[in-house]
């Protein structure tokens, strides 16, 4: 699957999203669940901004110094044995891997979750030389038994599905007979998956972060398909995206830490897995040969620019469940199988203002994503200083088509754009509402909220309302909230 | 050992170092003092006994079953979870410490059909783990803080013996008991920098496996175990 996912057009994704009731539910459960988890996990913690801080701090070391801790890595890859590969481009890095599997004469090759792979097209490159490719998380397995329906979020990829829908997928595809009790689906796919595993040549997984002073790569993971994929086949080929690195165990320590809590409210997940080239030729079980592909992709465009910072993301996904636009539009809108926040500071820069231009107005610059960030991204600063730098290029007349999504004073200009964005406003504002005050404030407006209310917007525009009330001919109407 | 090949990569980091303005990559970076270091504030002063308490505690949060024993109880306390868990086969790790607490001559006692993970029969040992009903190892490192048992797989320590039967058993001696990940990562930040070699698979393993990807909704057991038990045992 491609970094562009859906529709082309920004406003048909958001349009799709805001009429997908099921969508919506379900986003709005899990954000609510998922919000709660990380703040009871920060506060039990204790301390959380000091870990906040020290989080920025190695992140900023580690991307400060990537050339040192990169070539660090790979010497101690190719000491224990392992094959290290630097690709600059999705096809280089594709190239590399369908060389492997060539030479392997693999037919089956097992996937734990990878977000880097998604973003080069990785199985589909594979599925070209006719292997079967068999994606084993759970929600990675749903969405590709589902036609390959493109991932909605980073961390839970099939969020935007409930329960009956997954159900009718496993029947469809896998004649599933079954109810739709997701313990009852999860031990299907259990089964079924238990097949793949052991008849899987070639094991690929992403990579949450790689240890530089001794070659290890730590995967996070909860289901243990990732720990299969790193056990029974011979060959494991693991692909990172190049700033996925921190110094060293001490280091790796600071951010799984964080990364746990602040993706879904664990002290740690069931399986933290730190694996350290090929297996010793005295042990049993482990591949037997070991292949890294570092990516590039676009990420060193970032280097050196006032962006450097969203290279420090750990993807944990907070900001994508406390954004109030994510809420309402779903992870499909976005266009880009990096949504919400992150998403939007991020899919521009690894692909263009051209393909990505309306993202960065996907944002109500509340400001909470920011104060989620365990490693203190400021990512509504960095939001707009993308719209400064698309109103540069777009007067510069370098966009190829006109910006759809500009702020209050170009919007407005627009009749059909500022309809839809004041449709979107008392949308937006309903879930932390009750009657008609915001009572539970994010960001910035949070600290207003706290010590007194904050009026909501009216459901009605004051256009509708202007047009109905000259129709009903009445003078002095009450504006309706 | 062969060496493995590196391939682009002086182009690669060419790029990055015009970018970032870094050195040669092969002169050495110093960490900097990080400002703050909240790791080692926590459980700060709380002794053996009481971190045995926080790992019990923590049981409940992650679906896994405690016990504490001393060594001579221990196979009474691993024959009641047997039986509770319906186990009929067992499969556990080739580690001297199975020997050194007797915790082998019990478990073939027990009329149960048992396999010692054989390295140089992998295919029968992953065979016999797969269709195992529990799969036992000792802990060698143990978090209070998470309830993680820390497993330093290797030579006759199969990978497969935590992660393919349908439950799986921890023993952890009670000296194993530290107070969070901090102080595993720094007995491994230490093995590193003495230039000795470190497990090609460390599994840092917080009960049984689960998974939140159908809404949200809690499922413990997918690929991994179903079942996870814990048995402090005293004295070792």
């Amino acid at each position: 699957m491609p970094m562009q996912i859906g529709e082309k057009e920004f406003k048909q994704r958001v349009t799709k999203g805001l009429d997908d009731n099921f969508m919506r539910g379900a986003v709005r459960s899990a954000q609510g669940r998922l919000q709660n988890n990380r703040a009871s996990a920060a506060d039990e913690l204790g301390d959380w901004e000091d870990w906040r801080t020290l989080g920025k701090e190695i992140r900023q070391h580690t991307i400060e110094h990537l050339d040192y801790y990169l070539h660090q890595l790979s010497e101690k890859v190719a000491e224990l044995g392992g094959n290290v590969f630097f690709a600059e481009t999705a096809e280089e890095a594709n190239e590399y891997v369908k060389n492997v599997v060539k030479s392997k004469n693999a037919k089956k090759i097992a996937k734990s979750k990878s977000m880097v792979t998604e973003e080069i097209s990785m199985n589909e490159a594979l599925e070209e030389l006719g292997c079967d490719v068999v994606e084993t998380d759970l929600g990675e397995y749903i969405l590709q038994m589902d036609d390959h329906d493109p991932p909605s979020h980073i961390v839970a990829p099939a969020l935007h599905k409930n329960k009956e829908q997954i159900r009718d997928v496993f029947r469809d595809k896998l004649g599933y007979e079954k109810t739709e009790k997701p313990e009852e689906l999860a031990l299907f796919a259990r089964e079924k998956l238990r097949e793949e595993f052991l008849s899987a040549e070639v094991g690929i997984t992403g990579c949450n972060f790689a240890v530089a002073e001794s070659g290890s790569f730590a995967l996070v993971t909860n289901e243990g398909n990732a720990r299969m994929v790193t056990t029974l086949p011979e060959t494991q080929i693991t692909v990172m995206g190049m700033e996925r690195i921190v110094p060293g165990w001490e280091e790796l320590d600071i951010v799984v830490s964080l990364l746990t809590r602040a993706a879904v409210g664990q002290k740690l997940t069931s399986y933290i897995t730190a694996l350290t080239g090929p297996k010793q030729s005295e042990e049993g079980d482990g591949p037997e040969e070991f292949h890294l592909v570092i990516v590039d992709n676009g990420r060193s465009k970032i280097l050196g620019t006032e962006f450097q910072e969203a290279l420090h993301c750990i993807r944990c996904a907070a900001c994508i469940n406390v954004c109030p636009v994510y809420r309402h539009v779903g992870g499909h809108a976005y266009g880009s199988i990096y949504p919400g926040p992150i998403g939007a500071v991020l899919s521009p820069l690894l692909s263009d203002y051209d393909e990505y231009k309306d993202l960065p107005y996907a944002s109500s610059l509340c400001g909470a994503c920011t104060e989620v960030c365990p490693v203190k991204i400021p990512l509504h600063e960095q939001l707009i200083a993308h719209r400064r730098n698309i109103i540069e290029e777009d007067k510069k007349g370098s966009l190829a088509e006109k910006v759809a999504m500009k702020g209050f004073g170009q919007m407005a200009g627009s009749a059909n754009l500022y309809q839809m964005a004041t449709k979107m406003a008392p949308i937006l504002s309903t879930p932390f509402s009750s009657k008609n005050q915001i009572r539970k404030g994010l960001g910035p407006l949070k600290h207003w909220t706290e010590s007194r209310d904050f009026p909501k917007p009216a459901n009605e525009s004051f256009r509708s309302w202007f047009k109905q009330r000259n129709k009903r001919g009445v003078q002095h109407d009450v504006r309706k909230h | 050992m062969t060496l493995g090949n590196i391939e682009n990569r002086e182009r690669f980091l060419s790029n990055i170092r015009d970018k970032i303005g870094g050195l040669s990559a092969d002169k050495p970076v110093q960490k900097p003092n990080w400002s703050t270091q909240p790791q080692y504030r926590v459980l700060k002063d709380q002794n053996q006994d009481q971190l045995i308490k926080v790992l019990k505690d923590q049981c409940k949060h992650i679906h896994t079953d405690f016990y504490h024993t001393d060594e001579q109880h221990l196979d009474e306390t691993l024959n009641e979870i047997f039986e509770e868990y319906g186990v009929r086969s067992i499969v556990y790790t080739c580690d001297s410490r199975f020997q050194d607490h007797k915790v082998d001559t019990s478990l073939k006692q027990s009329g149960l059909d048992t396999w010692e993970w054989d390295d140089n029969e992998k295919e029968a040992s992953i065979q016999f783990s797969e269709k195992a009903d529990v799969g036992i190892t000792f802990s060698d490192i143990t978090l209070a803080e998470s309830g993680t048992v820390v497993l330093f797989n290797g030579q006759g320590k199969g990978r497969s013996v935590s992660l393919l039967p349908q439950n799986y058993i921890a023993i952890i001696p009670k000296s194993t008991i530290v107070k969070r990940m901090t102080q595993a990562t720094e007995k491994i930040h230490k093995q590193v920098e003495n230039g000795e070699d470190i497990s090609s698979c460390i599994n840092f393993i917080t009960g049984p496996s689960n998974s939140a990807d159908i809404e949200m909704n809690l499922i413990v057991g997918v690929h991994g175990p179903i079942r996870a038990a814990y048995v402090v045992v005293d004295d070792i």
